[in-house]
């Protein structure tokens, strides 16, 4: 019976990593959904923006308190970690305090202090974050596009990260009355709980094996709690703590400006242009194939791979939608929203392959039931989204393919411009000038 | 007016080529305000002796606002037109008043077999002053207050916010940024082919709020470097009545002025 413990540990540790492995892959598999685009050049140069933007936080800083009040949760977040490894250890072997055995004494007590602070900034980081999304009104963080999941979502992160920061505290300051006491071995250093948490339970003068049985429960919780946290991730916003690298690492390294040019048009009106083309030949064999099916995007399977990674990585923070011109002055648009509801409509997808094997048509597409035509035609391309996103996301390329497709398959243009594109095509300017005229401004 | 403007197949039949093209672009060339920003440019060319060329009839547009409406296919029918005039006059160097014909030359030509320099007219002008060929005195304009809007195309979407600054703060005059600038600028509300169309519903218009900003400095000029920028704002100054008292002006037409072109 002595190894009972264990056991339960190894089945809960395997069930819970097994658990997420499958969520990451459901994740995996519904991006490749996208289509596929070439983004393996300039290697050197993505690891760099990777290590740049994403572990560096480089982009953070431009708004200094969310900046630094973020990065002492994300470096709290990464070195806590290093915990993940003892509790794993002394979980299956059923050693206490593993770590000390390897670091030796001066090391682990620094080790565990470090630990310590780092708690506590990870606790100061969620308190503040909670009171400015909840009490303090920061705009892009109370709008209305956050009801209901969003919002939810948010707290539930910010209180689950706070019961493990205490849950951390508790186990260190139990065990720290236990190693004064005697009945554990003395190993590392608590200042923070020696501070807080370890007067208040001496109050009470706890017995020995109360000490021990919240010391247990603690480090339990913490356990049960990460991997539950882990799990978590999948249905959450929160994924952009995982795939913000990626997401940095795959993306767009060209100017903000440059926007692709189909090469399947390109073909065609090199045709169009070719005085000795036969306009009545037929199309070579073999051509169909490279012909795509669609211009542009109209549901996320014409989407491509980036841009799906990108609607998973979104962690709703709005910073591109409060510098968005469109979204600034009451318009529909919102870049924000673009991403999270292709995640949705990805989703949705995802659960109609898990319920039939395959794609069965739903009626839906993302055009039109998530997304309007009114939004995609408020955007300015001004590249204030892109240029604000703490993790490089492009919510704009989705709005310019889904424009592809509105004009280019369904020629659903506004009227205006229309008119406009008319006018390029035969007067070759936008406005309806005759281009005899381009050179009168010379002589006006 | 003493204007000589010369096109490339001018050059071309003298069998000689150009120092730069100046590609004036749609707004340039047709739109009456942007027509004077035109003028202004090829005024301070002249005055210091740029062998420039523009292409007049055989220019179109670059296919900007069609491919940023969705349109590639006008959008490459243009590409392809205006690459094999570029070519067949063996373009090498071009400058343009418009960020959005700049960015489309500069970052979409190439994939479609147009390689050139192309330049904002503002770093042109830079790159000017910085060889001496370019001298500005600003005495007209010391302790004026002027204000710079960023074109996004220009910005943002092709990282250049220091040439048109180096030009304005050669004029002596006091240079105020808003709080919405460079990176963090705020469009005008006319690009992705938003000049062509009204705006969906909000509570108000782009260029209001942009206009808002500029005004609450109370500057004498708000600079511009985009022909669409320069109507956006100067539409909104209209809009507050404030058009006797703040000017909307071109950072060559600034130059201009300044060497009293």
């Amino acid at each position: 019976m002595q190894y009972i413990d264990n056991i339960i540990f190894l089945i809960l540790l395997v069930a819970g990593f097994g658990l997420f492995a499958k969520s990451l892959q459901k994740i995996y598999r519904n991006i490749r959904l996208g289509r596929e685009i070439n983004r393996n050049d300039r290697k050197g140069e993505r690891w760099e923006t990777m290590a740049r933007v994403a572990m560096g936080q480089s982009k953070m800083t431009v708004r200094p308190v969310a900046g630094v009040l973020h990065l002492f949760v994300y470096v709290g977040f990464v070195i806590i970690n290093i915990e993940l490894v003892e509790i794993i250890v002394d979980g299956i072997f059923g050693t206490h305090r593993f770590l000390s055995t390897i670091f030796g004494h001066t090391f682990y007590n620094f080790f565990t202090a470090t630990l310590e602070v780092l708690a506590l900034l990870v606790v100061i980081g969620v308190v503040v974050f909670f009171i400015r999304r909840n009490f303090y009104g920061v705009k892009r963080l109370t709008m209305k596009e956050l009801f209901g999941w969003p919002k939810n979502d948010a707290n539930w992160i910010l209180i689950i990260e706070f019961a493990l920061m205490m849950a951390f505290f508790k186990m260190n300051a139990a065990d720290h009355i236990l190693q004064l006491r005697g009945v554990l071995p003395e190993h590392g250093s608590f200042p923070i709980s020696e501070m807080t948490l370890v007067p208040f339970l001496e109050i009470f003068s706890f017995d020995n094996g109360f000490l021990m049985f919240v010391e247990k429960g603690a480090w339990w919780f913490h356990f049960v709690g990460i991997l539950f946290f882990m799990n978590y991730l999948y249905y959450s916003k929160h994924l952009h703590i995982i795939l913000a690298f990626p997401s940095t690492w795959y993306a767009n390294l060209e100017k903000k400006g440059k926007f692709n040019n189909l090469e399947s048009v390109t073909k065609e009106i090199k045709l169009m242009m070719d005085p000795n083309a036969d306009p009545y030949a037929a199309p070579a064999e073999g051509d169909a194939a490279e012909v795509p099916s669609k211009f542009g995007a109209e549901d996320v399977f014409d989407l491509n791979q980036v841009q799906l990674l990108n609607a998973y990585s979104c962690t709703e923070c709005g910073r591109c939608t409060s510098v968005c011109p469109a979204n600034i002055t009451g318009k529909k648009l919102s870049p924000r929203l673009i991403l999270m509801k292709t995640r949705d409509r990805l989703e949705e997808v995802g659960r109609n392959i898990d319920k039939n094997g395959k794609f069965e048509d739903d009626g839906k597409k993302l055009l039109n039931d998530y997304i309007t035509k009114e939004e995609l035609w408020a955007c300015t391309t001004c590249n204030a989204c892109t240029e604000a996103c703490p993790v490089l996301l492009d919510p704009l390329s989705i709005i310019f393919e889904m424009r592809r497709f509105l004009v280019m398959e369904q020629s659903a243009a506004p009227q205006e411009l229309n008119l406009m594109m008319t006018n390029v095509e035969n007067n070759a300017a936008p406005w309806q000038y005759n281009q005899a005229d381009r050179l009168n401004w010379a002589n006006d | 007016m003493d204007f000589n403007i010369k096109t490339m197949a001018e050059f071309a039949a003298e069998g000689k080529s150009p120092e730069v093209l100046f590609w004036v672009g749609c707004a340039g060339s047709f739109d009456d305000r942007a027509k004077k920003i035109t003028k202004a440019f090829c005024k301070i060319m002249n005055n210091i002796g740029v062998d420039f060329a523009v292409l007049g009839q055989e220019e179109s547009c670059t296919g900007d606002p069609a491919k940023r409406a969705g349109n590639e296919f006008v959008f490459q029918m243009m590409a392809l037109t205006n690459i094999e005039v570029l070519n067949m006059y063996e373009v090498k160097r071009i400058v343009t008043a418009c960020p959005h014909c700049f960015n489309t030359l500069k970052n979409e030509y190439p994939s479609l077999g147009g390689h050139y320099e192309v330049l904002h007219h503002t770093q042109f002008l830079k790159k000017l002053m910085e060889e001496g060929r370019l001298k500005i005195e600003g005495g007209a304009f010391k302790g004026k207050k002027i204000t710079f809007h960023d074109p996004c195309y220009l910005g943002r979407a092709n990282d250049e916010y220091e040439a048109p600054r180096l030009l304005l703060e050669k004029l002596d005059a006091e240079l105020v940024e808003m709080k919405r600038c460079k990176t963090n600028g705020l469009c005008c509300g006319a690009g992705g082919a938003q000049m062509f169309k009204e705006p969906e519903k909000g509570n108000k218009d782009i260029n209001i709020e942009r206009t808002e900003e500029a005004l609450s400095f109370e500057p004498k000029v708000i600079a511009t470097g985009c022909p669409f920028c320069n109507t956006m704002m100067t539409d909104g100054v209209k809009h507050f009545n404030k058009n006797e008292e703040v000017a909307v002006k071109d950072i060559v037409e600034l130059l201009a002025e300044a060497e009293d072109l």
